[in-house]
């Protein structure tokens, strides 16, 4: 059946889902800034508590609460610059004018899709590429990019372009697009932070810790017990470790909302069969994209990297890969289309 | 305080919670409702502003048919003058009327435009259409919309619990849009004969 519109397919639920879903990862991120400051904190403590009392104790959390600022202020920054950042990386234009009548669908198709979502309508952006993929950013609903590539317009006919730039409403509607843009801008702060510090580290400009753990014990009471060396090892590692986690988290969280979000493709048109035709044309498109990257690519309908981990099904592929199998969402939006016609007597067997 | 008043009083509180969240939340439906009903309105207003326009541009070349394009100006007048009188969510069946009129004469004019290929080739009669099509296409769609918000705030309103608080929040079932000429529903008949009507 069609999803009852009555009952927005657990649209509610979704929404409250990403919501909190959005705060722990704000949460969580600044947090873990000033867990790192504050382990760096604690050892400056162990190190200079057993000086004599004339020179410098750390006693106040000074790293700690640095951290936490700088945490808070990355955040404030990427909320406001993430949605740019990402629509630069993929080198998008903007559509302001529609001059073509190509561009001119376009434009009338998001303004239709608009209306049907009921929502503002959002800027619309063309990525020059033959490589037919869409996707969205923002911060919220009301403030919201479309992006499609060159690739997808000159592939689709008007209802099957109708019905993925409906699958993107879907993700901006449930709030999907406002948790996927922090998740981008987090993970590319957070790699080039570990990537300056990548290179502090292994070119010795940390060394100190190192020298101090065995020159610590000529000058007090006795050389920093075993159990600093041990916290100073794992508060290096997690900043190692740190984009690769958050890599993990963007990856997990991305499976079931393709498929919420082609399911509101076909309550906002009507029309479950046009979007399973669209995204057979877009599998079948052979070349990967050469403009969108991997950063953005859970923001993307399909996977623009063709990578084959989409293809598993089970724990393995819930975890590593970012889309679902293009055949279990094709077999979905095609048993919602003959259930439709079954049930308004115009199904004709192939 | 004995245990007993305690109680009384958090379930007391609790009640008049639970009472003022209803409330709240038949007027934001309400509100929605109405929203999506003036969504419709602008759509409306679009697609009359559209028509004199494609009108005069296949006047020149469609002498002789003349009833289909008398039928849609009329047809679009009557919606115009029905539209004037604004639309509540208890009453839309008569605007509903009137735009299904001017759906079905439009949909006999752009048909009897496909049978005149000199016409579709001037690239004026090819924007037009496209613009006719999203109009409508989005009149469609904010129809839609409308009719599943009207569902939704009508479902809230006869639930119970939150049917108790319906009067209190003089929430009344809202009409909904429906395709009621089965003008609408038939295919227009294309007369390709070329013969001069009356």
């Amino acid at each position: 059946m069609l999803p009852d519109p009555s009952r927005p397919i657990d649209l509610f639920s979704q929404q409250a889902t990403n919501r909190r879903r959005s705060r722990w990862l704000v949460a969580g991120f600044v947090l873990f800034f000033a867990w790192l400051g504050l382990g760096g904190d604690w050892l400056a403590w162990e190190f200079t508590k057993d000086r004599p009392a004339a020179q410098y104790h750390h006693s106040l959390p000074l790293f700690g609460l640095a951290m936490f600022a700088i945490g808070l202020g990355l955040v404030a920054y990427i909320r406001k610059t993430g949605a740019d950042k990402v629509l630069w990386s993929t080198g998008a234009w903007q559509l302001i004018n529609p001059v073509t009548p190509q561009e001119k669908v376009l434009d009338n198709v998001v303004q239709e899709m608009a209306i049907a979502s009921g929502l503002p309508k959002p800027t619309i952006w063309i990525v020059d590429d033959p490589d037919p993929n869409a996707f969205t950013t923002g911060n919220d609903p009301a403030h919201a990019h479309i992006a499609v590539t060159s690739g997808l317009l000159a592939t689709l006919n008007r209802d099957e372009l109708e019905a993925v730039i409906a699958h993107e409403m879907g993700h901006v509607k449930n709030l999907d697009t406002q948790l996927m843009t922090m998740m981008a801008g987090l993970v590319g702060a957070v790699a080039l932070i570990s990537n300056g510090l990548g290179r502090i580290i292994f070119r010795g400009g940390f060394g100190d810790s190192g020298r101090g753990g065995g020159g610590g014990g000529g000058r007090g009471k006795g050389a920093p017990g075993p159990l600093v060396l041990v916290v100073l090892v794992i508060w290096v590692v997690s900043w190692i470790l740190a984009p690769i986690i958050t890599r993990l988290m963007a990856m997990g969280i991305s499976r079931n909302r393709e498929y919420l979000a082609d399911a509101m493709s076909a309550q906002f048109t009507r029309n479950p069969l046009s979007l399973a035709s669209a995204l057979e044309k877009i599998e079948s498109a052979s070349e990967p994209s050469t403009s969108i990257k991997g950063g953005v690519a859970h923001l993307c309908i399909a996977d623009p990297l063709g990578r084959h981990v989409n293809g598993l099904q089970g724990f393995v592929g819930d975890l590593l890969a970012r889309h679902p199998p293009m055949a279990v969402r094709v077999a979905r939006l095609k048993a919602m289309g003959y259930q439709a016609q079954k049930a308004s007597g115009t199904f004709q067997p192939s | 305080m004995s245990a007993f008043v305690l109680f009384a009083i958090v379930l007391v509180a609790a009640i008049v919670f639970w009472f003022i969240a209803a409330y709240n939340g038949l007027i934001a439906l309400r509100n929605l409702t109405q929203n999506a009903l003036k969504q419709i309105d602008v759509q409306l207003k679009r697609r009359h502003d559209l028509i004199p326009n494609l009108v005069q541009a296949v006047q020149g070349a469609m002498q002789f048919e003349k009833d289909t394009l008398q039928a849609v100006v009329e047809a679009r007048n009557q919606a115009v003058k029905i539209a004037a009188g604004g639309s509540d969510l208890q009453n839309v069946a008569k605007t509903a009327a009137a735009e299904t009129q001017l759906t079905g004469a439009l949909g006999k004019l752009m048909a009897v435009v496909e049978a005149y290929p000199d016409l579709k080739a001037t690239g004026n009669i090819g924007q037009l259409q496209e613009e006719l099509t999203s109009t409508e296409n989005k009149i469609g769609f904010a129809r839609q919309l409308y009719n599943d918000t009207a569902t939704q705030y009508n479902i809230r309103q006869q639930q119970f619990p939150t049917s108790i608080v319906a009067g209190f929040a003089n929430a009344l079932p809202a009409q909904l849009w429906e395709i009621t000429d089965e003008g609408e529903r038939s295919v227009p008949k294309v007369d390709l004969s070329m013969k001069p009507k009356g």
